[in-house]
């Protein structure tokens, strides 16, 4: 199950075939001759990875002529602009989808052949991928011609995104620094300052445990519109909304970590004549700390998600919520893709920073040793 | 259970189960009265000074927040009260029904969920079988989620609608982008559940990939996609709720909370979102049945 395609390598040669043929055929159309040079190169790469005695050769060589032939198709697409790409466009860029595919099934077994480095292996394979989804995104808008007011190019919504950095600085303020940051705050700290209290005290327990659960199913992003009537445009509402959305989450995971320690764990606590606080700060804290970091894991995208979604029911001129639903009514799609980018990039910072910081907290849990 | 057991276990599941939630609920609901009371009065003292009304008695005071029209935290018994009026008492084809308008959300709900589920199922069943997808796609499945795609709910629908998909379809795909993604996770978990014991065995009959796939990964994966498939459920409901909100809904729940944001009608804010409540737990408690009723033909009874 684990072989790979074998039909990948004759496939990609057929395209790359059938891209020749058809830009002859198709020969004094716009810009049929651009496809010679790419084609040669990724053929040539192509064939000579196949020698390549080792994963490493074989995927330098593959990658290179991939690079140079997505850098001259990329050069060349300012020739189809405003017009319909030719066939030979098409069958071209499927092969170059192909080959990157083909790249890689090969950069992975560089990690089966050479240990040492699986790690940079397995962190270039999604890379790829991703790169290769953002090209075959911009060939396909570019090639198919496809208005801007549908879906906007990467090189557009790039362009875009430079070129109006004050603005989305001045949203990414309002949104992620004051009501995202804010709220998050105080709703993961009231949820674990509750769920403290409620391990003291075993009624609460079993009363809030299932209500908490109910709470986490519902959608409680439905509170934004009486957050804004209560709290107002501004940036607390948007919080209020945050604090909301986290608490729960929080509260459930606190309290089932803070009954996950070892019954013998505990006893051993007791044989030291440990007090209920030594216990909870030495023990028990610790061996909540994996379900308190899913807590904070999940938080961090329902927390974004919160304030933008509560900037659509009223907001001063300003935020990543209210710029998205303004741009979109003004059909500026650029300018909304260039807020959805930053707001990726913050929310998947946000999150890799948790990440980071479980992984500092929580060395000692076997889901982090069996990563290394 | 708790009949053949006797009356004790009965008793027990009253005292240590229903009890405590119980109370909690009370307490809540306590909380909320006393809320609604301070959080109206100051509308309706501002009331009482133009009516020139002076030493208003605190019973008076206390019935008056609780019965105000647009107050700031409607009670609990005007919500219901709201929501009586426009279930039962509304003929379910009328736009003021919250019945029609459950129904408008509950139909995108579902078809996001079926796509989604089905989409989450295919992903996982890929990525247990190549390799490449592994690798390069479940980094991407997992950052999908860091995208805020509520937030790009608007441009969405917008866009569909401006190449001619309209109706259901555009809020169903919200609900269906937030619903792959418990799906997939948990599929993969699921079909790699499998112990290598059992594997091993799967291999000395050898068995080929598509033998051990439906006779021993899909099998044993069960458990797995319910669990996944109640949380995406509740997450394809809220997709749906707010894929109602913008390009100025007509239909649904998430327009009622939008129409009652824009005329300041708390108590239809407040239904909508009690409505929208009992809707989520309808629908996680249907998948918790099914889970249990498969899992009991499977012979996994828990």
């Amino acid at each position: 199950m684990r072989k790979s395609f074998p039909l990948l390598t004759p496939l990609i040669h057929g395209t790359l075939v059938l891209t020749l043929v058809l830009a002859f055929i198709g020969n004094g159309s716009n810009g049929s001759n651009l496809f010679l040079i790419p084609v040669v190169v990724l053929a040539a790469s192509l064939a000579s990875s196949s020698y390549g005695s080792t994963a490493l050769a074989r995927s330098f060589l593959l990658g290179v002529g991939l690079v140079f032939a997505t850098v001259t198709l990329t050069m060349s697409l300012a020739a189809f602009r405003g017009s319909e790409a030719p066939n030979a466009y098409w069958v071209f860029v499927v092969a170059l989808w192909l080959a990157s595919w083909k790249l890689n099934e090969t950069i992975i077994r560089i990690g089966d052949e050479r240990p040492a480095l699986a790690k940079a292996s397995n962190l270039m394979v999604p890379v790829i991928f991703g790169i290769t989804l953002l090209f075959l995104w911009e060939f396909i808008v570019v090639g198919a011609n496809v208005p801007k007011v549908l879906l906007p190019a990467p090189s557009d919504i790039g362009v875009r995104l430079a070129n109006s950095l004050p603005t989305l600085w001045a949203d990414f303020q309002q949104t992620f620094l004051k009501a995202v940051l804010v709220g998050y705050v105080l709703g993961c700290g009231a949820g674990f300052a509750l769920a403290l209290l409620v391990d003291r005290v075993p009624f609460l327990r079993q009363g809030l445990l299932p209500i908490g659960n109910l709470v986490s199913a519902l959608p409680i992003i439905g509170v934004a519109p009486i957050m804004v009537m209560w709290f107002g445009f501004d940036w607390p509402s948007k919080a209020a909304v945050v604090i909301i959305m986290t608490f729960f989450p929080m509260l459930v995971n606190t309290v089932s970590g803070l009954a996950a320690s070892d019954a013998m764990h505990r006893d051993l606590m007791r044989t030291y004549a440990a007090g209920p606080v030594a216990t909870l700060v030495k023990l028990r804290l610790p061996t909540a700390m994996p379900f308190i970091f899913n807590a904070l894991k999940i938080n961090s995208t329902l927390a974004l998600i919160g304030a933008i979604v509560a900037e659509f029911f009223g907001t001063p001129i300003v935020g990543m919520g209210f710029r998205i639903s303004t741009e979109v009514g003004r059909m500026n799609l650029d300018m909304v893709w260039a807020e959805i980018a930053m707001a990726a990039l913050a929310g998947s910072l946000f999150y890799a920073s948790i990440g980071m910081l479980e992984r500092m907290v929580t060395f000692w849990h076997p889901s982090m040793r069996a990563e290394r | 259970m708790a009949y053949e057991r006797g009356t004790a276990t009965m008793i027990d599941f009253i005292r240590y189960k229903v009890w405590p939630v119980l109370a909690v609920v009370i307490c809540l609901l306590a909380i909320w009265y006393t809320a609604a009371v301070v959080l109206n009065t100051p509308f309706q003292q501002d009331k009482y000074a133009r009516a020139n009304l002076e030493n208003v008695a605190f019973t008076q005071l206390v019935s008056d927040t609780l019965s105000q029209e647009r107050p700031v935290l409607p009670a609990p018994h005007q919500v219901v009260e709201e929501i009586y009026k426009t279930t039962v008492l509304k003929k379910v084809t009328s736009k003021r029904s919250l019945v029609y308008h459950a129904g408008i959300t509950l139909s995108s709900t579902m078809l996001g969920f079926i796509i989604g589920a089905v989409l989450g199922i295919v992903i996982a069943v890929l990525v247990v079988h190549s390799r490449v997808l592994d690798k390069s796609l479940m980094p991407w499945v997992i950052s999908s989620q860091t995208i805020p795609i509520l937030a790009i709910a608007p441009m969405i629908i917008v866009v569909l609608n401006a190449v001619g998909i309209s109706g259901l379809l555009p809020k169903a795909f919200i609900s269906t982008y937030l619903s792959f993604f418990p799906v997939t996770v948990g599929m993969v978990k699921g079909l790699r559940s499998p112990d290598t014991i059992n594997m091993d065995l799967m291999k000395t009959y050898s068995a080929n990939g598509n033998q051990v796939f439906w006779k021993l990964r899909l099998p044993s994966s069960v458990p797995y996609l319910f669990t996944s498939l109640k949380i995406a459920v509740a997450a394809s409901l809220v997709g749906a709720i707010v894929g109602e909100l913008p390009t100025g809904a007509v239909a649904g729940l998430g327009a009622r909370l939008l129409a009652g944001s824009y005329y300041g009608q708390t108590i239809q804010i407040w239904s909508a979102l009690v409505v929208a409540a009992v809707l989520a737990a309808c629908l996680v408690a249907a998948i918790g049945s099914l889970d249990r009723m498969v899992l009991r033909r499977m012979g996994v009874a828990r």
